[in-house]
């Protein structure tokens, strides 16, 4: 089922009248999302991802704009009408009933020309336990299972309507990390079996890249990228989603441009063609500095970490905005550990300029490995991506 | 005793103490006192031991009326205080606006005076050659016959008793169901709306369970508080409770020591350890319930 969400906003009444008494949580969150799909919405916690995936599921009614699945307005439709399966952070299992009488409930609720037959509702219910595999524990009580089974059941009830769209809101927040890292292969696994559209809504950008075909990173309400998990990583439009996707983060310097060269501090580190004199924010992806005894940025060398296929070098410069910078470089670089300095080299297809003010991406002529040319294809082939902010519901 | 054991007994010396002495031991005398036939607490003497107390008691016709005053009492003030609770609770819960308020509106009754109360529903209730309380003014407005619910026929009484009673415990019981309610997670209403769940089917399925080891706890008090009722019944009715025929168990209990009649402590005894016996005897019953169908989380 295709879901269109067109220009929807969600406010709350404040009592802080300083801010108008108005909370805009959602604000103008316009997003196409393609039939069989599993769509990662990403962002720090408050951002309004939960509060979108609400109005999707119909547990809260958007102030404005419209939802569309498929060719039909669902803006107005309750949950159950609309066919929604959700799964809940905190699962929300009845702790009174069985494994079997949990995924069974929402199939008791179907009335009229839906309405099941005993027989039929426990064909059912057997099916999608065997679907999340936990068919051999259908007459355990919820607490008497590990938290990853608990998942398993959450999301066995959350399909057993065969639901058109399935929701996921922290699925994985509550596991300890080996079962996260299970658990979400298995979402994925459930996912591509069933075919059903599932967003999935996460503050762990690991989480949403590894699983999700499209993620959707928001800040505030807003959405500040749309995109492939490697694209946007590659890519990022602004400072936030460059800051927000990646493990170890991505080393933010303060810097500047003079006549198409970059300077961060004093020290002249890339030629930028293409692009304007200013103040600017440069990022520098771990992976994106090479230790050479000449290298143009001189860092203050704090701890070097060989961690066997990599070596992590921790490091402090005057126009980092952190305390401590860190570089992943290969095993074979040879750094000077008596030294107080370390020199860097650093690779201009893994350094993305942003304004200095407003945070967005400044681009120049060899931060890719593409030729100019290319760029431009590129550039357009972004504009047209698969998951594009909509304008009209043309579903 | 190794030294660690005798610091632990040493620290319990002060409870085991205070208990010893205001617990146990007048619990102990109880019982000794209600085997003890005629026991003069003046002289501190008595001529025989046997079960004669209870005999006698089990036979006084104002022990029997009083056991039967209680029994109705429990009976029709406990599932009704307690069905009563849960709805205003629900009711409570459900609305938003001024919700704070009614909350203290329905807790007033708790922090005032049972005597005050008792007799406000006197002045309610009563009929006097010379004025119709309010309630027989209403009875009267719509062409009943007036009733003295104070000084008239028995089921008169009983029915101003059982709505006090119901009026009065209903505070408590109101608190600890609408913060009962409010402790249930509101994903598992939101889950339950998400598959369609009808209200009644949310309120059945899911919110009766999850509130029902409450519900079980303000039952099995409900039995025993009324079961011990007798504040109340003198707030309304007086002192004299078996001139009225409204004594209850520990009404009697209490005539028995200090009454007109008084000065029989060991009836008094017997009748108490009878009181011990039946609350004992419910509770446990209603423990075997809660075991079998309350659920646990």
């Amino acid at each position: 089922m295709k879901i269109v969400l067109e220009h929807i906003s969600k406010r709350y009444p404040n009592r802080d009248k300083k801010v108008g008494g108005v909370f805009t949580a959602v604000d103008d969150f316009d997003l196409t999302i393609p039939d069989g799909k599993l769509i990662g919405l990403l962002g720090p916690s408050g951002c309004g991802k939960s509060t979108t995936l609400n109005m999707i599921c119909g547990l809260e009614a958007p102030t404005e704009g419209k939802i569309w699945f498929g060719d039909t307005d669902v803006t107005n439709l309750t949950p159950e009408l609309r066919g929604v399966g959700m799964v809940f952070q905190s699962y929300a299992l009845y702790p009174h009933m069985t494994v079997r009488q949990n995924i069974m409930f929402p199939l008791e609720n179907l009335k009229g020309p839906d309405k099941l037959s005993k027989d039929e509702m426990l064909r059912r219910v057997e099916e999608a336990a065997r679907l999340v595999q936990i068919d051999e524990l259908l007459d355990r009580k919820p607490n008497e299972m590990s938290g990853g089974q608990q998942q398993r059941v959450a999301i066995a009830r959350a399909l057993v309507k065969t639901p058109k769209v399935l929701l996921l809101d922290e699925p994985l927040s509550n596991l300890d990390a080996r079962l996260r890292l299970t658990t979400r292969e298995e979402i994925r696994r459930i996912q591509r079996e069933t075919g059903i559209t599932t967003i999935f809504v996460t503050h762990d950008q690991e989480e949403a890249m590894s699983i999700c075909d499209e993620i959707v990173v928001m800040e505030r309400g807003i959405i500040r990228q749309v995109g492939k998990p490697q694209y946007v990583y590659d890519e990022p439009d602004n400072l936030f989603v460059s800051k927000f996707l990646g493990t170890p983060p991505i080393n933010v310097f303060e810097g500047r441009i003079e006549r198409e060269s970059l300077f961060i501090g004093t020290q002249e580190v890339l030629d930028v063609p293409g692009a304007l004199d200013g103040p600017v924010s440069v990022g520098v992806r771990p992976e994106g500095f090479v230790p050479e005894p000449d290298g143009p940025l001189v860092c203050k060398l704090i701890a070097v970490e060989r961690m066997g296929r990599d070596t992590s070098v921790v490091a402090s410069h005057d126009a980092h905005d952190g305390v401590q910078m860190r570089a992943i470089v290969s095993s074979d670089a040879r750094i000077d550990t008596k030294s107080d300095t370390v020199r860097f080299r650093i690779r201009p297809e893994k350094t993305r300029i942003f304004d200095a003010e407003t945070g967005e991406r400044i681009h120049f002529f060899g931060e890719t490995m593409e030729e100019p040319a290319e760029v431009m294809a590129r550039e357009a082939r972004a504009n047209a991506k698969p998951v594009a902010p909509q304008t009209g519901a043309d579903a | 005793m190794n030294t660690r054991s005798m610091k632990g007994w040493l620290y319990l010396i002060p409870a085991i103490a205070f208990l010893g002495v205001f617990v146990v031991y007048p619990l102990f005398d109880v019982i000794v006192y209600s085997f003890e036939e005629g026991y003069n607490s003046a002289s501190q003497t008595f001529f025989g031991t046997g079960i004669y107390n209870y005999q006698y008691v089990l036979r006084d016709p104002y022990f029997i009326q009083a056991l039967k005053n209680t029994f109705i009492l429990v009976i029709v003030t406990v599932p009704l205080s307690t069905l009563l609770a849960l709805l205003i609770s629900v009711g409570l819960s459900s609305i938003s606006k001024l919700q704070e308020l009614y909350q203290t509106i329905f807790f007033l009754p708790y922090v005032t005076n049972t005597l005050a109360v008792g007799l406000v529903f006197m002045i309610l209730f009563q009929k006097t050659p010379y004025t119709d309380g309010f309630v027989n003014q209403i009875i009267h407005f719509f062409g009943g016959s007036t009733v003295d619910f104070i000084d008239g026929p028995y089921w008169a009484k009983m029915t101003v008793m059982c709505i006090y009673t119901i009026w009065v415990v209903l505070p408590f019981k109101i608190l600890i169901l609408t913060s009962a309610l409010a402790s249930v997670n509101p994903d598992y209403y939101k889950a339950a709306k998400v598959d369609g769940t009808s209200s009644w089917r949310i309120f059945y399925r899911i919110t009766l369970p999850m509130i029902s080891p409450m519900i079980f706890y303000l039952v099995i008090t409900g039995f025993i508080g009324a079961f011990k009722a007798y504040g109340d019944v003198v707030a309304i009715f007086g002192t004299n409770l078996n001139a009225a025929g409204m004594n209850t168990i520990v009404g009697y209990v209490y005539d028995m020591l200090y009454g007109n009649g008084g000065g029989y402590p060991s009836y008094a005894s017997a009748a108490a350890l009878v009181l011990f016996a039946i609350v004992l005897t419910i509770t446990c019953i209603n423990l075997l319930i809660q075991r079998r169908s309350v659920q646990t989380s």
